[in-house]
């Protein structure tokens, strides 16, 4: 490897520019003063104290809770089905078929929530965590279907045909030999479907009709100064929470690529 | 259908029905339900016949939709641009000069701040930016005059955008350079061309297909963007998703809301077309 160090000095920074406002979230979160800036007062726990006592806050985090787990879990199962089919059969209008599911990767956001937010009007059918939920899993999808379909890809074939030779049917193939190989792959589609859908806002937020959402929660209370701060604290958790989710999920992933006896060709998306 | 179809087909369609039904039924149906609004007529809250060209015709002739368009493309493109030009030195490191084992954790590094809270990150931006804030208190404690970004709505929201989807460019300018051959590389500068040269002969033509998609998928979210301007530009400076907001939600006019909504999709779908046949002509030269 030849060094380069301008090179190396230059991504430093730019991975100081990329945590910098991270960085500054424990910062605040810990600081003494109601006011948020410089210079700092001293170490305090209100701002936790105060985010813990909040009773809204706990609502919108168990209704994030509830979603986050319904959309992850109804995402990973469609996802499933259209990886193995686009990577294991050929049929009529599969291009079609797949682009209108990767769709929403190219789409605004807002386009998707408004389309959906319109014919739910028109019908007279009520906004509710559920909305969301159907909304939300249009969103997981893509991501679910991205990340499972490199899953069942790096499965081998000849493994499936043995199992079929050796007198099993097609579906305790699929339950013997094929889930457990590709669990590592539903497991990170599971937890990044997680991540998206506990961080998302524009759904929650149109869908929801005003139901206590975290992310609707959070952008809510940063217009009022004073409660900044423990958001601030929430912050600080929610960062932990998604790195520790992250972490697992790549560690997942690696681990089923080395189980499928695969090379590592890059990050999470 | 005129001939029966294969087995395969069949365990294929059946197998991948759910996911379709679903994404037909609440994708392909509402997109197509806002398509139909579009060219009807409404006042509050409802939509009728007859069928009309009229939401489209105020489109073109009120100057304050095409002035949302052109600066929503514009600060798209804006913050396309230096996303991308930062991200391009970062891909080529990981790239060339990071030993392979550690290339990963190094694209980890790099996404990582892109899968915290998107919410907290803006927000967050709020409070460095605004009136008093991090940056302006920051530097009052070293005795100078506040900068007070904030107040500079369009500026603040470029910066916030271009922090937001840095991660999103870095990733497939990595990969394209990953493709280069190495070997070309070698008979460039054996033939005597300098490094620099090398680069912009070789590297960077090749890396294009990536620098190309990346543009593609940083201009896509931001061009859509609602929650930046909302907050940081404290709704001063509205951009496409606004407006679709306050005309299908706050005025309930759902056929102009449409159409607007339509025309953004339209103007997004054209300039994504053109990075794409721009990109054809790199895909083309590669063979």
């Amino acid at each position: 490897m030849k060094k380069a160090p301008i090179l190396k000095g230059y991504t430093l920074f730019y991975l100081l520019f990329l945590y910098g406002p991270i960085l500054l979230l424990p910062i605040f979160a810990f600081n003494d003063s109601k006011v948020v800036a410089f210079p700092l007062k001293g170490l305090t726990l209100n701002w936790f104290a105060e985010m813990a006592a909040d009773q809204n806050l706990r609502t919108a985090a168990k209704n994030s809770l509830i979603i986050a787990f319904s959309v992850s879990s109804i995402s990973t199962i469609l996802g499933i089905f259209a990886a193995r089919a686009s990577v294991r059969y050929n049929f009529p209008g599969k291009a079609p078929i797949m682009g209108m599911i990767m769709l929403p990767l190219v789409l605004p956001e807002m386009i998707v929530a408004m389309a959906l937010l319109v014919v739910l009007l028109s019908l007279g059918i009520q906004l509710s965590l559920f909305t969301v939920i159907v909304g939300q899993v249009l969103i997981c999808t893509p991501f679910a279907v991205a990340i499972l379909t490199s899953a069942f890809q790096s499965l081998d074939r000849s493994l499936e045909e043995a199992s079929l030779d050796l007198g099993e049917t097609a579906v305790s193939t699929f339950r013997l030999i094929v889930l457990p190989l590709v669990m590592p792959g539903i497991m990170a589609s599971f937890l990044i479907c997680f991540t998206i859908s506990f961080d998302e806002f524009i759904i929650a937020n149109f869908l929801g009709s005003g139901k206590p959402i975290l992310s609707v929660y959070i952008f809510g209370q940063f217009r009022f100064p004073a409660k900044v701060p423990s958001m601030l604290a929430l912050g600080t958790v929610l960062v932990l929470f998604s790195i520790i989710l992250l972490g697992f999920a790549e560690y997942m992933r690696r681990r089923g690529i080395a189980k499928a006896g695969g090379k590592d060709s890059g990050g999470l998306l | 259908m005129a001939q029966p179809l294969g087995s395969e087909a069949r365990a294929g369609l059946k197998l991948i029905s759910p996911t379709a039904i679903y994404v037909i039924l609440l994708l392909a149906v509402p997109l197509a339900t806002v398509l139909i609004y579009s060219v009807l007529t409404g006042g509050r809250g409802n939509v009728s016949l007859p069928i009309t060209i009229e939401n489209y015709a105020e489109l073109w002739t009120k100057a304050q939709y095409g002035y949302i368009m052109l600066k929503s493309l514009l600060v798209a493109l804006t913050v396309t641009f230096i996303t991308v030009m930062l991200a391009y030195p970062v891909a080529y490191f990981v790239s060339f000069h990071v030993k392979p084992e550690r290339k990963s954790l190094w694209l980890f590094l790099i996404t990582i701040p892109f899968w915290t809270s998107y919410i907290i990150r803006v927000s967050l931006w709020f409070v460095i930016l605004g009136y008093g804030g991090i940056v302006d208190s920051a530097l009052a404690s070293i005795g100078l005059p506040p900068l007070n970004v904030a107040s500079y709505s369009l500026l603040s929201i470029v910066i916030v955008l271009a922090h937001a989807y840095a991660p999103f460019a870095v990733l497939p300018i990595f990969v394209s350079l990953e493709k280069v051959d190495r070997s070309l590389l070698e008979a460039g500068q054996d033939l005597g061309e300098s490094r620099w040269i090398t680069f912009l002969r070789v590297t960077l033509p090749l890396s294009m297909p990536g620098v190309i998609a990346a543009a593609l998928i940083v201009f896509i979210p931001t061009v859509g963007d609602y929650v930046t301007p909302e907050l940081v530009g404290d709704g001063k400076e509205p951009m496409i998703a606004n407006v679709i907001e306050i005309q299908l939600l706050k005025l309930q006019n759902f056929p102009q809301g449409s159409a607007f909504a339509v025309a953004s999709m339209l103007m997004v779908g054209i300039v994504s077309v053109l990075f794409v046949l721009w990109n054809k002509r790199y895909i083309g030269g590669q063979k």
